[in-house]
């Protein structure tokens, strides 16, 4: 079972894909996209566990017991909030298309700008 | 190109490209493996040298402060880039009038107590798990319950850009003048400059708690000024829908 972890990665990064190409509003769009994104948190946080490890947190904890990795975690933790306000920013400009546009439809995007 | 031969051919693609993953993935260490050395580094080193016993925050606040700084700015271009998009005329009644009693009632209660929750997040997370960007996410949860429990008119005291603005100025500023006053008192930019004091303390880590703090106000009000911006959206399409 030790491959379960990356193999479920690889899972939500190629749906999350298939979504983005496969979307019929752009909203729906951008929730994919945050989906195949969240498949590098699986990633990272799967990279840097340590079997056995606790949190990397040691109020209270002896000093040198085993912990997973917190540099993953501190990138997951950021980003995490970062990729809400760009999915905002996204969301943002969909709204821009569809008044523009009167569309959401990436496709009749398309074919609206010839 | 149509949406199904487009379908097709993306399905192909995505199928060489998941074997690819699979195949990259597989040379990795067994889950559970993992072999450093950074991680242990730094969950040796992180506590008797900056005295902040959450490691993941001396990592991201300390130690890692540079490049969290780029992540505050990238989230506050997103912010703006939102505000330039939505941003128009704003006093528009979203038609909410809050009817019923119980949330009347529980509204004040419950944003005061995600206020002291977030609150207690960006602090105390500080040493046990939290922190200010987990924090500041809270706390911006506790503003917007005051446009749940009283309505538009009441919120839109404090959402509204005079307010919101400057209060991410100074979260997104704070977070460079504490990175310039490390580099005034002689050390690297963000360097930590001031006195470490006992780890597990809400004082202890230096200048790092500033840093933390200063995410924190960042993060609540970027947050606020989303919700303030897409809720202005709503109202000018509310207008529109009715004229």
């Amino acid at each position: 079972m030790s491959f379960l972890p990356y193999a479920v990665a690889a899972w939500i990064c190629v749906v999350g894909l298939y979504g983005i190409v496969a979307s019929r509003n752009l909203v729906h769009l951008a929730v994919c996209l945050t989906v195949t994104q969240s498949s590098t948190y699986v990633l990272l946080l799967a990279i840097g566990y340590v079997r056995g490890g606790g949190p990397p947190i040691f109020k209270g904890v002896e000093l040198g017991t085993t912990a997973v990795d917190p540099v993953v975690q501190a990138l997951t933790l950021t980003d995490v909030v970062v990729s809400v306000t760009v999915v905002a920013l996204i969301i943002a400009l969909a709204l821009d298309a569809h008044e523009e546009s009167g569309t959401a439809d990436p496709d009749q995007l398309a074919e609206l700008s010839g | 190109m149509t949406r199904r031969t487009r379908v097709a051919v993306a399905s192909i693609a995505l199928a060489g490209f998941a074997a690819l993953l699979v195949w990259a993935f597989a040379g990795l260490p067994d889950f559970g493996s993992y072999r450093g050395p950074y991680g242990f580094v730094l969950d040796r080193i992180a506590t008797p040298d900056r005295h902040i016993d959450n490691v993941v925050n001396a990592t991201t606040y300390d130690i890692r402060g540079f490049d969290t700084m780029g992540e505050e700015f990238i989230l506050f271009g997103a912010v703006l880039g939102v505000v330039l998009l939505l941003r128009e005329e704003k006093d528009e009644d979203v038609g909410d009038a809050v009817h019923s009693d119980l949330v009347r009632a529980g509204g004040p209660l419950s944003l005061a107590v995600a206020f002291l929750v977030g609150l207690w997040i960006v602090a105390f997370g500080f040493v046990t798990p939290g922190g200010g960007f987990q924090g500041g996410v809270a706390l911006a949860s506790a503003v917007v319950m005051l446009f749940v429990a009283a309505g538009y008119r009441a919120w839109s005291a404090v959402g509204e850009e005079t307010v919101l603005d400057p209060v991410e100025g100074l979260g997104a500023g704070g977070f460079v003048v504490v990175g310039l006053a490390g580099l005034a008192s002689g050390l690297s930019f963000l360097g930590n400059f001031w006195r470490p004091g006992v780890a597990g303390t809400l004082t202890s880590g230096g200048s790092a708690p500033l840093v933390n703090w200063a995410a924190g106000i960042e993060v609540c009000a970027a947050t606020l000024v989303l919700f303030t911006e897409f809720l202005g959206a709503y109202g000018v399409s509310l207008r529109k829908a009715q004229s």
